[in-house]
């Protein structure tokens, strides 16, 4: 192809696009749809991960220690156990404070102060990932200092299921979905290559060379891509923005926090782009191809 | 001799210089030449459709030397599609060679059949315009294809236009043209490349009688400037009137060649 044919393929493509534009902007919205679609679920996906990842954290180990052992010192060994993210002392005189707290009246449980405390002193674990629950408590309830340790062995059992479910789920959702929407772009770029498939017949028998044949339609499709992805972005990013933000004042979910960061958000949205303007340009080139074998 | 000087002089300068002008004469139209189309042979083509039985052209020899003008004539399914098909090389032939400058076509590789498509000026029986194009954006499309510059299609549309008459329709769109129009606007695209050959498949196919006698004036004007011209048609009058070559097929064998009318009875 020479500088001229270069020329003429690109005005060809952008003359095709004005004279076709309602044909063009029907494509790029059919586009901008398929790919709202899977855009809505990758972002619902994502705030569920961190909605989980948020239940996981919030997973800790109880150590309740025997009577007069020296907590300093039991912290230190816990310290050095693979898996250890943090740990907090919670003396019996701080825990019976929150336990009256919990209950609503400080003054209940006054009789219980002092010797009479009958709780222990309590170290909170936290662990690096959940499955490491189960793991360290059983390490930690090892030690002579240790007097029981709790923490919700079946709630974690349950949480880790239901958390590799949703994974799966999702997995197997977010491919469907995006083959769906990698066939219905392709279709849909399809079906205006049809209405010039005359067009390519006759370009052919002028002697074209597939290759600035092809050009154009590859140029055009991967407009109306970039447009229908700008369309989608667009519509999908002032969605969240507003759906985050009403959930984000919502006090009453205190654990689901939506992810906000442009680092998590981004690739999403960067990926939609660069998906639904390169498969539109395949799908310019997948169409013509039939028509090629003149 | 020794009284020759300066106009003795001047005058073997000039003999000289036009013995040049008559070697770059020569060497312009031997290089024009060379690319230039001399004969087309077809040595005993068939041609069997797949999932058919009988064949579509069978044990068909023929020659075409450069500058005819030959209609192919006979009845629907006689093989006149296939035989312009296979001259265009859309098709391959089952059996058989085709032969441009002793050239086999079959043996073609990509980019030889694609100079070998543009050495020829396709027209159709529907015009193939494309309808979002004007008269002048069809016509030159058969240019830009090829890479020529803006400038040569700027000099080249307008002739080929004045060529099929349809100067003054140069901005108009397909539909805005009559069947005849179009036809001419189809030619003119296949003109405008300066081919050797013009196929034409039925190209009054979809005209009344003065149109079809019109674009038949128009081939043989086509054909006195030097290019070949082969048309299927089931035009019988226009052929009887032309008085041209003609070549009858029937049943996808060859049944008559000789210059004359569509009847030989």
């Amino acid at each position: 192809m020479n500088r001229y044919a270069f020329g003429y393929c690109m005005r060809q493509s952008f003359q095709s696009l004005s004279r076709n534009a309602w044909l063009a902007l029907l494509t790029s919205g059919l586009i901008a749809i398929s790919l709202v679609i899977l855009g809505g679920f990758l972002l619902v996906t994502t705030n569920v991960n961190q909605f989980i990842r948020t239940l996981e954290s919030n997973v800790e180990i109880s150590v309740f220690l025997e009577e007069g052992v020296n907590a300093g010192e039991v912290e230190n060994r816990i310290r050095t156990v693979e898996g250890v993210a943090e740990q907090t002392f919670v003396s019996k005189e701080e825990g019976l404070e929150n336990f009256s707290r919990t209950m609503g009246d400080p003054t209940l449980l006054r009789d219980l102060e002092g010797e009479n405390n009958p709780l222990p002193d309590l170290i909170r674990v936290r662990v690096t990932a959940p499955e490491q629950v189960a793991v360290v408590a059983e390490v930690v309830e090892a030690y002579p200092e240790v007097e029981l340790v709790d923490y919700g062995e079946e709630l974690v059992t349950r949480l880790m299921l239901i958390t590799s479910r949703i994974n799966a789920l999702f997995l197997t959702l977010g491919v469907l979905i995006a083959f769906g929407a990698v066939f219905l772009i392709v279709n849909i770029i399809r079906l205006s290559a049809v209405a010039r498939q005359e067009e390519v017949v006759v370009m052919k028998y002028m002697g074209a060379s597939n290759g600035y044949i092809r050009f154009p339609f590859l140029m055009e499709g991967m407009v109306m891509g970039w447009t229908g992805t700008v369309i989608a972005v667009t519509v999908l990013g002032i969605m969240y923005s507003r759906l985050s933000s009403a959930f984000g004042q919502d006090s009453l979910i205190l654990l689901f926090q939506p992810v906000t960061d442009m680092e998590r958000l981004l690739p999403i949205f960067l990926g939609l782009m660069i998906m639904g303007t390169f498969m539109a340009g395949f799908g310019s080139l997948v169409s013509i191809r039939k028509y090629l074998r003149v | 001799m020794g009284r020759c000087s300066k106009p003795c002089i001047s005058e073997s300068m000039h003999n000289i210089l036009k013995g040049y002008g008559i070697i770059l004469v020569i060497l312009i139209l031997n290089f024009k030449k060379k690319g230039a189309l001399n004969v087309i042979e077809l040595n005993k083509v068939s041609m069997l459709y797949p999932g058919t039985k009988d064949p579509a052209l069978e044990e068909m020899s023929l020659k075409l030397n450069s500058g005819e003008f030959l209609f192919l004539v006979g009845p629907s399914g006689a093989g006149k599609s296939t035989l312009i098909n296979l001259l265009f090389r859309e098709k391959l032939p089952t059996r058989g060679g085709i032969y441009f400058d002793n050239k086999d076509i079959s043996a073609y590789k990509k980019e030889e059949i694609l100079q070998h498509r543009r050495r020829i000026g396709m027209v159709f029986q529907d015009y193939k315009l494309i309808k979002q194009k004007t008269v002048f954006e069809n016509v030159a499309f058969a240019l830009e294809v090829l890479g020529y510059s803006p400038k040569e299609i700027r000099i080249k549309v307008p002739e080929a236009l004045k060529k099929v008459g349809l100067s003054h329709k140069e901005k108009a769109f397909p539909k805005e043209l009559s069947g005849g129009e179009q036809q001419r606007v189809g030619i003119a695209r296949a003109i405008v490349k300066d081919p050797d050959l013009i196929l034409a498949d039925e190209p009054t196919g979809n005209l009344d009688r003065d149109n079809g006698l019109q674009l038949m004036e128009l081939f043989e004007k086509i054909n006195q400037e030097g290019t070949t011209v082969v048309i299927a048609t089931h035009a019988w009058d226009l052929v009887d009137r032309m008085q041209k070559r003609v070549v009858a097929l029937a049943g996808g064998k060859l049944e008559r060649d000789e210059k004359g009318g569509y009847d030989h009875e």
